[in-house]
């Protein structure tokens, strides 16, 4: 997102204090044709992350992805040391002897699909961070009680200073403020 | 996804039942006052007395171990034939314990019960702690815990593996992923109310602290998006996986041939064992939490009331358990099953056996009652004797099975000493300790669940559906 001429701001925030009004406007914003745009809301609103065009989340693939690592780690790893670099006969057993396998395959595909789970989605979400220009306003520390915020960044094509915050007015919001860097 | 049940349905439930969250609560209502009991309500003298007399409690373990460290696992009772007992027992006691804490945020998540959402931090921060006091027994038991880590594969100078086809294998890995995911379903869960505590701390050392945790969180849509799709996806991994986790440990026993052990009902007999001993465990901690912190609007009686129930359900399959146990002693005309049950029930520990019955098949009876659910001191002694019912049941399924196997020269009795009493008790002290620690410092309740289930987020919600 980092231009080499960087704007005055990081982008303009209205606040609102519903949220069906903030899922309405959120709407509007996005379809007025603004792109580089972000809601915040103090609990998960599915209405509010589809309203700014997020239809999709990787989640599930990273999750499969890791599930199968896990799996074919799991077993390899029992392969490899009980039929391979040290076979011992235990319990009459075969050396390959894959249903004694099944309980910690099982296990090592729960882990990799969690650690996929959790890791990817703190890596997805740019987590841990910081510092973020949104903490500069006064009111933020409100998204996470009872208010709720969209933000327009001046890095959109249809950003202007001035009809843009005309524009969130309109929307309902309780106030329109500048988002310092 | 919005996790809460269908609008329609809710109308219908709330019609005949009290509701999950008193009226009158909004946003800012749920975040101050869940917030305030870590932040601004000065902690109570009632909270110095608990940590003290659990930490008390705790330092015994801490000289049970240091003394069995130095001398050796002789200081406890176990010897041949009864080679596995305390250390065994509380090991399954306490990760039955845990259960409860994945099945209420995690398959209650999945089937949607909007309830789960006041008592879901409360419950997995009493798993994590009941795994933590469950894996110092086998860890210990080991007899050198310094040299534990051999339990896992690491290529080494001696050139060996760890023997994968045993169970006590398959318990390292199923133990150890459980503890690990069950920790991470937590912190991913607490990273929102972080950074709630983050933004409402005054003082400069919490903000930070919470800041660092909450990993700068901001409640972005594109995150939520996110977090919603994880938080789903780890709960549906969770689910499969604690029921993995106590069948496995009942493999423990059901993959050897003693008399009593070697049964296909071991898996799922354990595993509602589990789940009848966490639920008990969580209503004799809530109830008094509630109470103490005035938390009866977010943890009402309808919350009480479906734990009575799915205690009340789950003991009755334990009772079906335990006559399946008897019903297949004496449809496998096997002399040493026989044995093994009328001595259970005749033998010198049929005390523990018929006192097993009584508290978790006799009293869990007065559940029926509708009176009996909605009195918080009744559920709260019932489900005393039911922690205690299910710690004898591990205790009957093994000493009884192994003080009197095969051979009648090597029968033997079994007593603990008072070190596996001080280890047993240590760790309820340890238990404690952590669960007084996490009352204090973290929020008891999920403050961005509850703001879901307040009338504005409900409206958004209805109007959504109404649109669609």
């Amino acid at each position: 997102m980092k231009k080499s001429t960087r704007p005055a701001t990081y982008g303009l925030m209205a606040e609102f204090d519903d949220p069906s009004a903030v899922v309405a406007a959120a709407q509007k914003v996005y379809d007025e044709g603004y792109r580089s745009i972000d809601a915040y809301s103090p609990y998960p609103i599915e209405a509010l992350s589809e309203a700014i065009g997020v239809h999709s989340t990787r989640m599930p693939l990273l999750v499969l992805i890791g599930g199968i690592l896990g799996l074919i780690g799991g077993y390899a790893m029992q392969y490899y040391t009980h039929a391979i670099d040290y076979p011992i006969i235990v319990g009459g057993r075969p050396f390959h002897s894959w249903p004694s396998f099944i309980p910690i395959t099982f296990e090592t595909t729960v882990l990799g699909a969690s650690l996929a789970a959790v890791f990817g989605m703190l890596a997805l979400n740019g987590l841990p961070e910081p510092y973020h220009p949104v903490f500069n306003t006064p009111n933020f520390a409100l998204a996470s009680r009872d208010r709720f915020f969209i933000v327009i960044e001046a890095v959109d094509p249809k950003f202007d200073r001035d009809a843009t915050a005309e524009f969130l007015r309109g929307l309902g919001s309780r106030e329109v403020i500048d988002v310092e860097h | 996804m919005q996790r809460v049940t269908n609008p329609h349905d809710d109308v219908a439930i709330h019609r005949t039942s009290p509701p999950v969250i008193e009226p009158g609560h909004t946003f800012g209502s749920v975040t101050d006052k869940i917030s305030a009991l870590t932040l601004r309500r000065r902690t109570p003298i009632g909270w110095y007395i608990g940590f003290t007399l659990s930490f008390m409690v705790a330092g015994m373990l801490m000289m049970t171990i240091a003394y069995l460290v130095m001398t050796g696992i002789g200081i406890w009772g176990n010897n041949v034939p009864v080679g596995w007992a305390f250390d065994i027992i509380n090991f399954v006691w306490w990760i039955g314990i845990g259960h409860a804490g994945t099945l209420i945020s995690a398959i209650l998540l999945l089937l949607r019960q909007e309830w789960r959402t006041s008592i879901n931090r409360f419950a997995e921060a009493m798993t994590l702690f009941a795994v933590a006091s469950a894996g110092l027994f086998p860890l210990l038991h080991t007899g050198r815990p310094w040299l534990a880590y051999w339990l896992l594969p690491y290529p080494n100078t001696m050139g060996m593996w760890p023997q994968f086809r045993s169970p006590l294998m398959w318990d390292v890995f199923a133990v150890s992923t459980y503890a690990t995911v069950s920790a991470l379903f937590w912190y991913v869960g607490l990273i929102p109310d972080f950074a709630t505590l983050r933004d409402r701390a005054k003082n400069r050392v919490f903000q930070i602290i919470y800041g660092m945790l909450a990993l700068g969180w901001r409640g972005s849509a594109r995150h939520w998006a996110r977090y919603e799709a994880t938080y789903l996806l780890l709960a549906g991994l969770a689910t499969p996986l604690v029921l993995s986790v106590h069948t496995i440990v009942s493999l423990d026993f059901a993959v050897s041939v003693i008399p009593g052990w070697h049964a296909t009902i071991f898996p799922p007999y354990f595993v509602a064992g589990a789940i009848y001993a966490g639920f008990a465990m969580v209503l004799t901690l809530t109830i008094p939490l509630r109470r103490f912190y005035g938390l009866e609007d977010f943890i009402t009686v309808r919350h009480l009331r479906n734990m009575a129930k799915i205690m009340l359900a789950t003991g009755l399959i334990v009772a079906y358990g335990y006559m399946t146990e008897a019903f297949m002693a004496w449809y496998s005309a096997n002399t040493y099953e026989e044995y093994m049950i009328l001595n259970r029930m005749r033998g010198p520990y049929a005390w523990a056996y018929w006192s097993l019955i009584f508290c978790n098949v006799i009293v869990p009876q007065l559940l029926w009652v509708k009176r009996v659910r909605h009195s918080t001191v009744a559920l709260f002694l019932i489900s005393l004797v039911v922690s205690v019912g299910m710690w004898l049941e591990r205790f009957v399924i093994l000493v009884t099975s192994l003080h009197r196997d095969f051979l009648v020269s090597s029968w033997g009795m079994y007593s603990p000493t008072v070190f596996d009493w001080s280890m047993f008790i240590g760790t309820i002290g340890l238990f404690f300790t952590l669960l007084f620690l996490f009352i204090r410092f973290l929020p008891i309740i999920s403050i961005f669940e509850m703001r879901t289930l307040v009338p504005q987020a409900q409206a958004q919600i209805n109007e959504e559906k109404g649109q669609a």
